[in-house]
């Protein structure tokens, strides 16, 4: 064996290794057998119609649905962004799919097992005896939410916490005063089909000068691999009050690309606060590229009242292709945006993610901290948007954006966009790229840290400005979700 | 106590080494013993080979043996990882250390010293009996408790990153120590705060390699053996009155001995 060769198989070890590290098998790729009802393929007036009236909402909500099939119509797919995947056939996918239940559950016990289970085994247990006792989840099983806990405990303190189907039956004029209002049907494209055919998703409604008392978490999990999960949150704080709230997702392996546009829309009133989390690990597809999910997300935070603030953290890890871009608009005076990004692609992943901070009130702040991690064969852009009104006078905003590449194939992008039409302002944008070099794994290893570890302990470091921000229950599970061993190297 | 000399088995023995990275041969045959409680200096002008012995030794992926051997306690270390030939005792003290941005100091030294621990078959510490161990050596090198709570080397000054470097040695007590060059870039105060560490940290049943090419160093730590080192080989070796000599007259000499040869 010559010298180069040796070299080169060395380099290939370390290679694998990092592979390895980065590529642990996904855990939640199980599928539970359950009987479901499912609609058939394809998308039309009558479908829409039909998920409506199995939900037998009002007719405003009917209307809202057509208008918005009316708009999707006349949009085109997005193409800007730097993705590249096979044409979706959306007459090929099934808007609405359920677990068979009784048509009323009056508490858990009626839930089917099979259902339990599956949260079970996703560390999501529901059941009273077994239920996490700081957070409040309500859990989505492909179309229809299941389960809401604690939500006795919080309607004590008025805090609405239910699935949105709930909240349309309970609660419609919140509903009618505010869905949509953030992120109209006409935003974008897959805003304009999850405004359409949108099955369920969370409901949080905190009244004003309350603390919700428990962090608020909804469980998203796909278990159908032909039809599409189009879920809706609308989280609305009242003057005074704050809520932090997570989101987790997980999906089967399938190796069909099953697609999920979501929406989620946030509303602080004066000095109101949420906080945000995202922990997303949609089966990202095999080492090939086939399969996984096919991630298309509008989510933005409108920070209507004075002093109010909207942060968003999100560790991003699945999903074969990821477009999201969850963003702030701050209207009121003084209001804060924050965006916190953790996004880890490897193999064929392919990841377009970052946020927009629109600046319309005097004096108002956002930070934005992206962390993007590329490995094997993947490519993971930041795109942002920073823009200052005209009457946004003393405006600030400060952007770190940096990328690390672990191998030699895989491809980093950022693409900071920056308008500003108040000459009394402040943007301030950072962006780095590194390598996890041979000279500090070198140092690591020359000290009796295994490979493996000084891997996780270069990653834990380069994320742990956003890791810092998340809630302090969900920073163990961000690791665990990074797949990456990272317990215990950082402090 | 000549014969007893003899049986005490040597702590590293380096046997006719011939090493090279991308095709360049760069070590041609070192050999050089050291047994413990010894001292050595490995002097010689940039290029010579030093830094790339001591990198080898260390296991550093870039380097391949192409003959000769590298024995620590009579075992071959040549199939050992970097990381195993650390936690079997072998320390290099980098020329240059490395800054690992975002990796706490302090969590980076507890996982070292609990690998070595685990090595040497001693109980793994807790953050807090670390805590109590690290207080204990920082006195060595007279740093402030202030560095480790820093990214490793981030933002330290030349002689921050020495010293960091010799608290790691402190703390990993290892069987042989190879310092290279830890004298380059510190003013004479640093140099004095380095080198007495080194010293309080020696002992017998350890050995250490002190590169260098410079006398300042071993004004502070009198070697037991000096070697010189040209084109990739040890061409000389003697007392530390070899420095002196070495210091008066240069290394011209060394050239010509290399063109003779």
């Amino acid at each position: 064996m010559s010298l180069i060769e040796i070299n080169l198989t060395q380099t290939m070890v370390n290679e694998n290794l990092v592979d390895n590290i980065v590529s642990e098998p996904y855990k939640y790729g199980f599928v539970t057998e359950i009987e479901s009802e499912k609609i058939s393929k394809g998308i039309n007036e009558d479908i829409v119609r039909l998920i409506s009236s199995k939900k037998n909402e009002p007719e405003y909500l009917l209307n809202f649905r057509l208008n918005a099939f009316k708009k999707w119509k006349e949009l085109q797919e997005p193409d800007w962004a730097d993705l590249g995947y096979d044409k979706i056939d959306y007459q090929d996918i099934i808007y609405y799919s359920a677990p068979k239940q009784k048509d009323k559950i009056k508490s858990l016990d009626e839930v089917d097992p099979k259902l339990l289970e599956t949260f079970d085994k996703l560390g999501i247990p529901l059941t009273e005896q077994k239920r996490l006792t700081n957070v409040a989840v309500d859990a989505v099983f492909d179309s229809v939410s299941i389960a809401t806990t604690f939500k006795e405990q919080l309607a004590e303190h008025g805090v609405i916490f239910c699935s949105i189907s709930e909240a349309i039956k309970d609660h419609s004029d919140l509903i009618e005063k505010y869905l949509g209002s953030v992120i109209p049907a006409s935003d974008n494209y897959f805003a304009a089909l999850n405004s359409a055919v949108f099955s369920d998703g969370s409901f949080v409604y905190i009244p004003k000068n309350v603390t919700c008392p428990m962090d608020l978490s909804s469980y998203f999990r796909i278990n159908s691999g032909d039809s599409g999960q189009f879920e809706r949150t609308l989280i609305i704080a009242e003057e005074g009050s704050s809520v932090s709230y997570l989101e987790g997702c997980t999906a089967p392996m399938f190796d069909t690309n099953t697609l999920h546009a979501a929406v989620v829309e946030l509303i602080a009133l004066d000095d109101a606060s949420i906080k945000y989390s995202t922990v997303q690990n949609w089966y990202a597809g095999n080492e090939q590229g086939v399969g996984g999910i096919f991630n298309f997300v509008t989510k933005r935070g409108k920070c209507i009242g004075k002093r109010s603030k909207i942060s968003w953290s999100q560790v991003e890890t699945g999903s074969a292709i990821t477009w999201k871009y969850p963003s702030c608009i701050l209207i009121g005076e003084e209001s804060i945006g924050e965006f916190y990004s953790v996004a880890l692609t490897n193999n064929l992943q392919q990841a377009d993610t970052g946020t927009k901070m629109i600046h319309i009130g005097p004096k108002t702040k956002s930070t934005i901290v992206s962390k993007g991690i590329s490995a094997g064969h993947s490519s993971n852009s930041y795109r942002g948007l920073v823009k200052i009104g005209s009457q946004a006078k003393g405006a600030r905003n400060y952007s770190q954006c940096d990328s690390m590449l672990i191998g030699d194939k895989a491809a980093a992008n950022t693409f900071p966009y920056i308008q500003s039409q108040q000459p009394n302002s402040e943007v301030e944008h950072e962006a780095s790229t590194c390598r996890i070099s041979e000279d500090q794994l070198f140092y690591l290893q020359s000290r009796g840290i295994e490979f493996e570890e000084a891997v996780s302990m270069m990653v834990s470091g380069f994320c742990r400005d956003v890791f810092n921000q998340l809630p302090m229950e969900f920073a163990a599970e961000a690791d665990k979700l990074l797949s990456l061993k990272l317990e215990g190297s950082v402090g | 106590m000549e014969s007893k000399k003899e049986i005490k088995q040597p702590l590293l023995k380096i046997s006719d080494l011939f090493a090279s990275t991308d095709d360049l041969t760069i070590l041609k045959g070192v050999n050089i013993k050291i047994n413990s409680g010894e001292i050595h200096a490995i002097m010689g002008r940039n290029g010579c080979g030093k830094s790339t012995l001591s990198k080898i030794i260390a296991g550093h992926p870039s380097y391949k043996i192409t003959s000769g051997k590298i024995e620590l306690c009579v075992n071959d270390i040549e199939p050992l990882e970097p990381e195993e030939r650390a936690q079997s005792g072998i320390f290099l003290g980098f020329q240059y250390p490395i800054e690992i941005p975002g990796v706490s100091n302090l969590e980076f030294l507890r996982v070292a010293t609990n690998a070595r621990r685990k090595f040497q078959k001693k109980d793994e510490l807790d953050t807090f009996e670390f805590e109590d161990l690290v207080k204990e050596k920082l006195d060595i090198v007279k740093m402030d408790s202030a560095f480790l709570s820093r990214s490793i080397n981030q933002g330290f000054s030349g002689g921050e990153k020495k010293r960091n470097e010799i608290l790691q040695m402190a703390l990993l007590e290892p069987k042989i120590a190879i310092l290279d060059e830890t004298d380059s870039g510190l003013d004479i105060d640093a140099l004095r705060i380095v080198a007495s560490g080194i010293k309080k940290i020696a002992n017998e049943n350890s050995g250490i390699i002190l590169i260098t090419h410079y006398q300042r160093l071993l004004d502070e730590i009198k070697p037991d053996y000096v070697h010189v080192m040209a084109d990739g080989k040890i061409i000389k070796t003697g007392d530390s009155n070899l420095a002196l000599e070495l210091e008066k007259n240069g290394y011209d000499w060394t050239d010509e001995f290399i063109n003779k040869n």
